[in-house]
């Protein structure tokens, strides 16, 4: 792989059914590339979890995905309310997440700490009333950056 | 660490084969019991058996994108039709036990030491 690849996904707001499908995507490009197992799990997880947040939180939103040989990129947009308080939400356990949403087993305030535990760079930006875009960055070859 | 093909978990613990049988033949080598999904992203191993109640949808997408090894449903959860449908398109193999989940996680553990 000498060039990166890349995809763009839109992720419908009102349908939990379909959320997943960005990162299940995503995830056969990667065994196709044929990263490491692990790797293709971490990203997997984040992207998973960020499309939940979409879903949950911002009536849906943008994915666009770089593979690189030495990274994969994602960076998730949307034009939802904003997040108030990023430490807040960046703590383990605090949601706003609607009763609905927890019945279904989501909305334990684990979706950005599980994403920044599974990548190795996470930004988020959020302006109230404007939107959220968190950029997650999961390198592919750690084991070489230990070494160096 | 001992494997155990999904198979061998269903035939040895009596558990019903729900969704997924095309693929019986992976491996799990170990046991996981949680029932929110948030948890079970962060925490689950891969290639664990995952004992829950939840037959839904995002279940199935959550095996699939955390590599769990099957998910066995205990108390006779009920798996629902489009749950059933995802799992057999995804390849995720969906036990169900009449069990409790401790003692059909229990059950799994035994055979992993056996």
């Amino acid at each position: 792989m000498s060039q990166a690849i890349s995809f763009h996904y839109d992720v419908p707001g009102d349908d939990f059914t379909r959320a997943g499908e960005a990162s299940s995507g995503v995830k056969k490009a990667l065994k196709q590339v044929g990263l490491a197992p692990d790797i293709i799990r971490n990203v997997a997880i984040a992207m998973y979890e960020g499309e939940i947040n979409m879903v949950i939180h911002a009536g849906g939103g943008q994915i666009d995905v770089d593979i690189t040989p030495d990274a994969v990129r994602m960076v998730l947009k949307d034009q939802g309310p904003g997040i108030k308080d990023i430490s807040l939400a960046m703590q383990e356990g605090w949601s706003t997440a609607p009763d609905d949403v927890r019945s279904l087993g989501f909305g334990a305030g684990m979706g950005l700490p599980n994403m920044k535990k599974y990548t190795d760079e996470m930004t988020v930006e959020s302006t109230v009333g404007v939107g959220t875009t968190v950029t997650m960055t999961v390198f592919t070859h750690p084991q070489r950056e230990a070494v160096s | 660490m001992k494997t155990i093909t999904i198979r061998q978990i269903s035939e040895a613990c009596g558990f019903s084969v729900l969704a997924g049988a095309n693929a019986l033949d992976r491996e799990a080598d170990r046991v996981f019991c949680c029932d929110l999904l948030s948890f079970v992203m962060g925490r689950a191993p891969a290639d664990c058996a995952w004992v829950t109640v939840m037959g839904n949808v995002n279940a199935i997408a959550v095996a699939v994108l955390a590599d769990t090894a099957c998910i066995v449903l205990a108390e006779n959860a009920a798996l629902d039709d489009e749950a059933r449908s995802r799992a057999d398109g995804q390849g995720v193999p969906v036990l169900g036990s009449s069990q409790p989940i401790f003692d059909t996680g229990l059950l799994i553990q035994r055979l992993l030491e056996g």
